[in-house]
C-alpha cells in the first residue's frame, strides 16, 4: 500500500555539526491526521521543512503520494499545502490579494484564482475583511488566512507546522474544527505541536520527537495510557516535607511519582477517589499541602515517562499546573526571528 | 490507493522549457506586483524616500555648491547628473532590504514550497526596484530642471543618459541583494549597506571634480563604477566625448551582474 507521507531514516545536520534530525522514520495513511509532537528545538519543524523541499536532507529519503522529495521536488510542491506557526504570509497586502497571488503562484488562471480567493474567504469567515490589509488583522484571523493560503489548490496533503502555537484558546478551538472538517473531507494532514491535548484532539497516531529522534509511536490512547489518565500535582511548604510527601503518595499509583524542589507530581488513573485518598494520607501525616491539583497529562509529562527528564529541562521544574488547568501550559515562545530557532 | 485527482486545473509543471519560460516569467510578474504594492500600501514610506533625494538637491544647489568649482559648467549642470546616480544607487538599498525582510518574515518560506519558478523572487525584487527608479527619475528631472538644470545636448541623449543610469542601478540591485540575503535581518542589511555605498556615492565624482581631491583618492574616485556612470551621464546629458564613457559605464553594469547576480543565486539557493 502506498502511503500519503513516507519518512525514511531522515538525518539533518545544521552548520557548527547541530545534529537537528537522527533518524527520523514514520508514515501517514491517507486521510488520516498525524501528530508530531515534542518541544522547541525537537526536530519537529525540520522534518517538516524537508517533506515539503524547502530544505535538503543529509540522510534518509521521504516521499509525498509516493513522489521522493528531493528526485521530484517540483512535482512535489504541487502536491501539498503548507501553514505554520509564522504565518507566512504578505501583510501589506489584503486577505483577498494574498489568496489570489498564491493561486497565480500555483499557475492557477486568474479567475479561477479569484474565485477560489472568494470561496476561502467566506470558508474561513473572512469575507468581512478580505480587502483589509493583513495588518489589521488579529493573531487569529492571519493564521486562518494563511490557512487558507494552504488550501488554495485544494491540496490532498496539507503540512501545519504547529498551527495553534501563541493563539488563544477560543482561536486555537475555532482551527482545531477547521482542521477536523478538512480531515472529514478526505485530506491527510501531518501536523506538528508542542501540545498533547491538540495531538490527542486531532491526531490518529502521534510519534513523540526528541533531540532529532522519535522516542515513542502510537494512538493518542497509547501515548496516553503509558502516562495514566490524569497527573496528581502536590505543592508543599519545603523540600524536606515534598519528600516526606513522595513516600506517602508513592503507594498510591503503579506509576512513580517524580519530586523537583517543592513539587511532587504522580500519574493515577483513578482520578478523584485517587485524590481522597491522598488528601487522608497527607492529613494522617500532618502535612498541609500548598497546592492540590488533577489535571490533563501534558506534553512535560510525556516526556518525564518516557525520557525521566523534562521536556525543557529545569525551566519547567518545579512548576505544578494552574488549580483546575487541562489548559495548555507551555508558554508560547516569541518567535526567535530568523535565527536558530526557525532553522530547527 | 493513488492520490485522490486534485478537483483544481493546475498546469503541468513539467511542459517543457518554453512552459517553464512562460511560468517564470507570470510568477516574475506576479511577485512584482506584490512588490510594488508595498509602495502604495505605506504611503509614508513613499514620500519620505522621495524626500530624501530632494533635499540633497537641494542642499547641493543651494548650500555646498557655492564652495565649489567646476570649470567649464555651471554647478547645478554639473550637479544634477550626479544626483541621478547617487539617488538610485542609494535606492538599490531597497533590494537588500527587501529581501532580508521577506527572508526575515519567513514569506520566503512560503515561496519555497509553492511550484512557482525558484529564480522569480530575485527577479522580481530587482525588477520592482527598477520600476521604483524610474518614478525616481522623473523626480530628480524635474526637481532638477526646477532649480535650474538644462540639458546641454538633445533630450534624447538626456533620455540615453537617464535609461544608461537605470541599467547601472538595476546592475547595483544585484550587489545589493547578496547583502540583503546574508544579513540576519532588514534593519541589519540596512547598515551593512552604507559601507559599502557611502564610499562609492561619496568618493566619487557626483558632487565635487576628482581633481579637488588628494592624490592617493583620485585613482579610485575616477575609476570606481559610481564615477564612471555619473561621468557617463554628465556627457550624455550636459556635453563632452559620450563614446568611451558610456561603454565603461555599461561595461561595470555588467560585470557587476555577472560577478554578483549567480553570488545572489547561489546564495538564495542554499540559505535557508
Amino acid at each position: 500500500m502506498t502511503y500519503a507521507i513516507e519518512a525514511h531514516e531522515l538525518a539533518k545536520r545544521f552548520k557548527g555539526g547541530v545534529v537537528a534530525l537522527d533518524g527520523v522514520s514514520f508514515v501517514v495513511e491517507e486521510g488520516t491526521v498525524f501528530g508530531l509532537l515534542g518541544p522547541n528545538g525537537a526536530g519537529k519543524t525540520t522534518v517538516v521543512r524537508i517533506l515539503t523541499t524547502i530544505l535538503g536532507t543529509d540522510g534518509g529519503s521521504a516521499t509525498v503520494l509516493g513522489h521522493d522529495v528531493s528526485r521530484e521536488p517540483d512535482l512535489v510542491r504541487s502536491l501539498f499545502g503548507l501553514a505554520g506557526q509564522y504565518a507566512a504570509v504578505d501583510e501589506n497586502l489584503t486577505g483577498r490579494e494574498n489568496l489570489v497571488m498564491v493561486g497565480r503562484l500555483n499557475h492557477l488562471p486568474r479567475k479561477v484564482a479569484e474565485r477560489r480567493a472568494a470561496e476561502l474567504l467566506d470558508e474561513f469567515e473572512l469575507a468581512g475583511a478580505a480587502d483589509r490589509t493583513l495588518k489589521t488583522y488579529s493573531g487569529g484571523m492571519r493564521r486562518r488566512i494563511d490557512l487558507a493560503a494552504a488550501l488554495v489548490t485544494r491540496p490532498s496533503v496539507l503540512f501545519l507546522d504547529e498551527p495553534t502555537t501563541g493563539l488563544d484558546p477560543q482561536s486555537r478551538a475555532g482551527l482545531w474544527a477547521v482542521i477536523e472538517g478538512l480531515v472529514d473531507s478526505g485530506t491527510t494532514v501531518l501536523l506538528t505541536t508542542q501540545y498533547l491535548e491538540e495531538a490527542d484532539r486531532l491526531a490518529s497516531r502521534v510519534a513523540v520527537v526528541d533531540n532529532g529522534r522519535v522516542i515513542s509511536q502510537g494512538t493518542p490512547d497509547e501515548l496516553k495510557a503509558a502516562l495514566g489518565a490524569t497527573v496528581l500535582a502536590v505543592g508543599l511548604h519545603d523540600a524536606a516535607t515534598a519528600e516526606q510527601a513522595e513516600r506517602a503518595l508513592a503507594p498510591l499509583s503503579e506509576k512513580s511519582p517524580h519530586r523537583s524542589g517543592t513539587a511532587v507530581e504522580i500519574p493515577v488513573d483513578g482520578g478523584p477517589r485517587i485524590a481522597m485518598e491522598a488528601l487522608r494520607v497527607l492529613d494522617q501525616l500532618g502535612i498541609e499541602p500548598v497546592s492540590f491539583v488533577l489535571r490533563e497529562p501534558s506534553l512535560d509529562d510525556v516526556f518525564l515517562a518516557l525520557t525521566g527528564r523534562s521536556a525543557e529541562g529545569a525551566a519547567w521544574e518545579g512548576v505544578p499546573g494552574a488549580p483546575g488547568s487541562n489548559e495548555v501550559e507551555v508558554a508560547p515562545q516569541a518567535r526567535p526571528g530568523r535565527s536558530a530557532g526557525v532553522r530547527r | 490507493m493513488s492520490a485522490p485527482a486534485r478537483s483544481l486545473e493546475t498546469a503541468s509543471q513539467v511542459d517543457g522549457f518554453g512552459s517553464r519560460l512562460v511560468w517564470a516569467v507570470s510568477d516574475t510578474l506576479v511577485l512584482t506586483r506584490r512588490n510594488l504594492v508595498k509602495y502604495v500600501r505605506i504611503p509614508e514610506s513613499l514620500f519620505f524616500s522621495s524626500v530624501q533625494p530632494v533635499m540633497f538637491v537641494l542642499l547641493f544647489r543651494y548650500v555646498f555648491g557655492g564652495a565649489i568649482r567646476t570649470p567649464g559648467v555651471s554647478y547645478v549642470n554639473y550637479l544634477i547628473p550626479g544626483i541621478f546616480v547617487q539617488t538610485m544607487a542609494f535606492g538599490a538599498v531597497n533590494t537588500a532590504i527587501g529581501l532580508a525582510e521577506d527572508l526575515q518574515k519567513g514569506i520566503i518560506e512560503r515561496f519555497r514550497a509553492l511550484p512557482m519558478a525558484r529564480s522569480s523572487v530575485l527577479a522580481a525584487r530587482t525588477l520592482a526596484d527598477l520600476l521604483r527608479n524610474v518614478g525616481v527619475a522623473v523626480l530628480i528631472a524635474a526637481v532638477g530642471f526646477a532649480v535650474g538644470f538644462r540639458i546641454g545636448t538633445s533630450v534624447a541623449a538626456f533620455l540615453a543618459g537617464i535609461g544608461m543610469i537605470l541599467v547601472f542601478a538595476y546592475a547595483l540591485s544585484w550587489g545589493f541583494a547578496v547583502i540583503g540575503l546574508f544579513a540576519p535581518n532588514s534593519e541589519t542589511a540596512q547598515v551593512m549597506s552604507f559601507p559599502v555605498l557611502f564610499p562609492l556615492t561619496f568618493a566619487s565624482s557626483a558632487f565635487v571634480p576628482v581633481a579637488s581631491m588628494p592624490s592617493w583618492l583620485q585613482g579610485f574616485a575616477s575609476h570606481q563604477p559610481v564615477s564612471v556612470a555619473v561621468d557617463a551621464a554628465r556627457a550624455l546629458m550636459v556635453g563632452g566625448p559620450t563614446t568611451s564613457a558610456v561603454w565603461q559605464s555599461v561595461a561595470w553594469s555588467v560585470g557587476i551582474v555577472v560577478v554578483l547576480a549567480p553570488v545572489a543565486v547561489r546564495r538564495y539557493r542554499t540559505s535557508t
